[in-house]
C-alpha cells in the first residue's frame, strides 16, 4: 500500500499534497493538523460560532483535494475536525456536493470529547504541573482524549471518501491505514509499533523531506521552494520504503530520516501512543535510490491503559508591544528602553502573572544563554506580560509604544496586540471512560 | 571545537519539556558527543533558559543522543510568553556548545 502526508501542521500548504495525489498513486493520504493547542483554539473558534471549530484552512484544501482524490481512488483520512469534527464533516459534504463529486461518504470519529469526564474526575493530576486538574475550576473549556488507529480503522471500514476526526494520536492517522489495508488486530503489537515508526515519520509531513533541515553549507538541501511532501510504500510484513513525488523539491535521506524519527520522541525505547508503546532506538535506515530510503528495525509492545488527555483552560491575556532600534549605540538605546518599560509598569501597579522582556536580534530565543558581548546593527525591544486582566494587558502593549515618544532616540516600528491566551495541560485518563464512536454522512 | 562541527539537532516540544536530539554527522563522531556533551555540560549552557532536570538518552545505533529539558519552555507551549514559545531555535544553542 500507499499512503502520503498531506499536512504536517494546521497551517500547512496544500499544494505539496495536490503534487502526491497526482504523482505517487497512492491509496490513502493523510492530514495531520492538529497540535497540542491548536485544538484550543478550536474550542475558542467554538464559542464564538457553534458551527465552526474545524480546520480555518479545511476549505481550502478540499477545493484543492478532494476532486483529484476521488479521481484516483485516493482516501482521505485527516484530524481537521479539530474542536467540532461533525461540522467539519457537514462542511466536508457540501463543498464535495459543490465540486460535483457524486455519492460522497464522510465518515466522523466522535468520543474524543470528554469534557464531562474530566469533570467527574477533579483529582486526576496534570502531567506538567503535579497538580490535580479541578484546581483549574471554572476556567476549563474542554477536554479531549487521544484516540487511537482503531476508530479510524472502523471508519475506514464504512468505505467513506474522507474520515474525519477530531484529537487522535499524530501517528495513529497513518497506522489506521495500515490496520485497514492489511487487516491488522489492535493486539499485534510488533506491527503496530513498525506502523509507529513510519506515521511518526510522515506525520509531519515535509519534515522527513528536507523541511525544518537545510543548514546552508553544512546541510544543503536542493530545490526547497519546491518541497515535495513524503509518502510511504508499506508490505504486509511492514517492510516499508520513505520517499517523495519525481520532480517535486527537498530530500529524502538517511540524515532527514533519523532527524524526524527522533523529533518529539520522548525516550526513543518507549514511545507511547494509543495504539501501542513504539522503540524506535534499533532502527534502521538504508538509502536504496535517489529520495528513497528504506526503514527497518522498528519495535512494539503492548498499550498503556491510559489515554493521554488534553485540558484547555482560560488562562487570562497577553499583551505585547515592540519597538524597533538600529544603527549606532542600538544596544544601550533599546536597553535603556527596557528599562524605562519595566520602571513605568511596576509604577503602574498592574496585576501581572509573569512580565517578559527581551532584546529581538539579541536575546529574545535564548535569554540568558545568549552571548552577552554581541553588538547587533538593529534590535527590537519585545515586551509581554500574561494577566487575567484584560484592560491591564491593553496597558502592557500601551506602555511599550508610548516609548516612541517618552523613551530613547530613534525608536520606531512599533507594533502592538492583545490575545486571549487558551493554555493546556495533560491527564492521563484510564481507557475504561472513552467511548469512541462513528458515525457516517451522505 | 563546537557541536555543530560534528553533528546536527532538532528540537521540538512537549508541554513544557524541550526535547532536542543531537545526531553525529559521521558514527566515529557518536564516541565525543557521549563523552563531552554530558548533561552537566547542557545544563550549563542551558542555565537561565531550562529550569528543571535534564535526562539524556543514549541511541548508539543512530549515533544520536536525545536531551529532555525539564521546564524549558515559559511554563508550557500554550501560556508561554517567550517569542520561539516551542523552542525551536534550542537546536541551535545546543549546536553552539564548546566541546574542548
Amino acid at each position: 500500500m500507499r499512503i502520503g502526508a498531506g499536512a504536517g501542521y494546521a497551517g500547512d500548504r496544500w499544494e505539496p499534497a495536490v503534487e502526491l495525489i497526482e504523482k505517487a498513486s497512492l491509496d490513502y493520504i493523510a492530514f495531520e493538523c492538529l497540535a497540542e493547542r491548536t485544538i484550543a483554539l478550536g474550542q475558542l473558534d467554538r464559542l464564538r460560532d457553534p458551527e465552526k471549530g474545524y480546520n480555518p484552512f479545511l476549505e481550502d484544501r478540499w477545493r484543492a483535494v478532494l476532486a483529484p482524490a476521488r479521481a484516483r481512488r485516493v482516501k482521505i483520512i485527516t484530524n481537521m475536525g479539530a474542536a467540532n469534527p461533525l461540522s467539519a464533516a457537514r462542511r466536508t459534504l457540501e463543498i464535495a456536493k459543490e465540486l460535483g463529486l457524486k455519492d460522497f461518504k464522510v465518515a466522523v470519529v466522535l468520543g474524543d470529547d470528554v469534557s464531562d469526564e474530566i469533570q467527574r474526575q477533579p483529582n486526576l493530576i496534570m502531567m506538567e504541573t503535579g497538580q490535580p486538574v479541578g484546581s483549574l475550576g471554572n476556567s476549563i473549556i474542554s477536554a479531549n482524549a487521544y484516540l487511537g488507529a482503531e476508530p479510524i480503522c472502523n471508519a475506514l471500514a464504512t468505505d467513506a471518501d474522507v474520515v474525519i476526526t477530531g484529537r487522535v494520536s499524530d501517528p495513529s492517522l497513518f497506522v489506521a491505514a495500515m490496520m485497514h489495508h492489511f487487516g491488522w488486530k489492535a493486539d499485534d503489537w510488533s506491527r503496530l509499533g513498525a506502523g509507529t515508526a513510519i506515521g511518526h515519520l510522515l506525520e509531519c509531513a515535509g519534515q522527513v523531506t528536507g523541511g525544518y533541515f537545510a543548514d546552508p553549507g553544512v546541510k544543503d538541501v536542493q530545490g526547497l521552494e519546491r518541497l515535495g511532501f513524503p509518502f510511504a510504500e508499506i508490505n504486509a510484513d511492514v517492510s516499508s520504503i520513505i520517499s517523495k513525488p519525481d520532480g517535486s523539491g527537498g530530500s529524502v535521506t538517511k540524515a532527514t530520516c533519523t532527524e524526524q524519527i527522533l523529533y518529539e520522541c520522548g525516550n526513543p525505547t518507549r514511545y507511547i501512543t494509543p495504539d501501542c508503546v513504539a522503540d524506535f532506538s534499533q532502527m534502521d535506515f538504508k538509502e536504496i535510490a535517489k529520495d528513497r530510503v528504506a526503514i527497518s528495525g522498528a519495535k512494539g509492545s503492548a498499550r498503556t491503559d491510559t489515554l493521554k488527555t488534553s485540558v484547555c483552560y482560560r488562562a487570562g491575556y497577553v499583551g505585547e508591544g515592540h519597538v524597533g532600534y538600529a544603527g549606532p549605540n542600538a544596544r544601550a538605546r533599546a536597553e535603556l528602553a527596557a528599562s524605562i518599560v519595566r520602571s513605568r509598569l511596576t509604577q503602574r501597579n498592574l496585576d501581572l502573572d509573569e512580565l517578559r522582556v527581551d532584546l529581538i536580534g539579541f536575546n529574545s530565543l535564548h535569554g540568558t544563554a545568549a552571548p552577552s558581548e554581541c553588538e547587533p546593527y538593529e534590535l527590537r525591544l519585545r515586551v509581554a506580560a500574561r494577566t487575567n486582566n484584560r484592560r491591564h494587558a491593553e496597558y502592557v502593549a500601551q506602555e511599550t509604544q508610548t516609548l516612541l515618544i517618552n523613551g530613547p532616540a530613534g525608536g520606531g516600528g512599533d507594533f502592538t496586540q492583545v490575545r486571549d491566551l487558551i493554555g493546556v495541560r495533560s491527564v492521563l485518563l484510564p481507557r475504561k471512560y472513552v467511548t469512541p464512536r462513528i458515525e457516517v454522512l451522505t | 571545537m563546537i557541536v555543530h562541527d560534528i553533528a546536527t539537532a532538532r528540537a521540538g516540544d512537549k508541554g513544557n519539556m524541550s526535547q532536542i536530539a543531537v545526531i553525529a554527522r559521521e558514527p566515529q563522531h557518536y564516541s565525543v558527543l557521549v563523552e563531552k556533551l554530558t548533561e552537566a555540560v547542557v545544563a550549563s549552557a542551558f542555565a537561565g533558559v531550562a529550569h528543571g532536570p535534564i535526562t539524556r538518552h543514549e541511541i548508539p545505533h543512530l549515533s544520536s543522543l536525545m536531551f529532555l529539558l525539564e521546564d524549558a519552555l515559559g511554563g508550557g507551549v500554550s501560556i508561554s510568553l517567550a517569542a520561539d514559545p516551542h523552542g525551536k531555535s534550542y537546536s541551535s544553542l545546543m549546536l553552539g556548545i564548546k566541546l574542548d
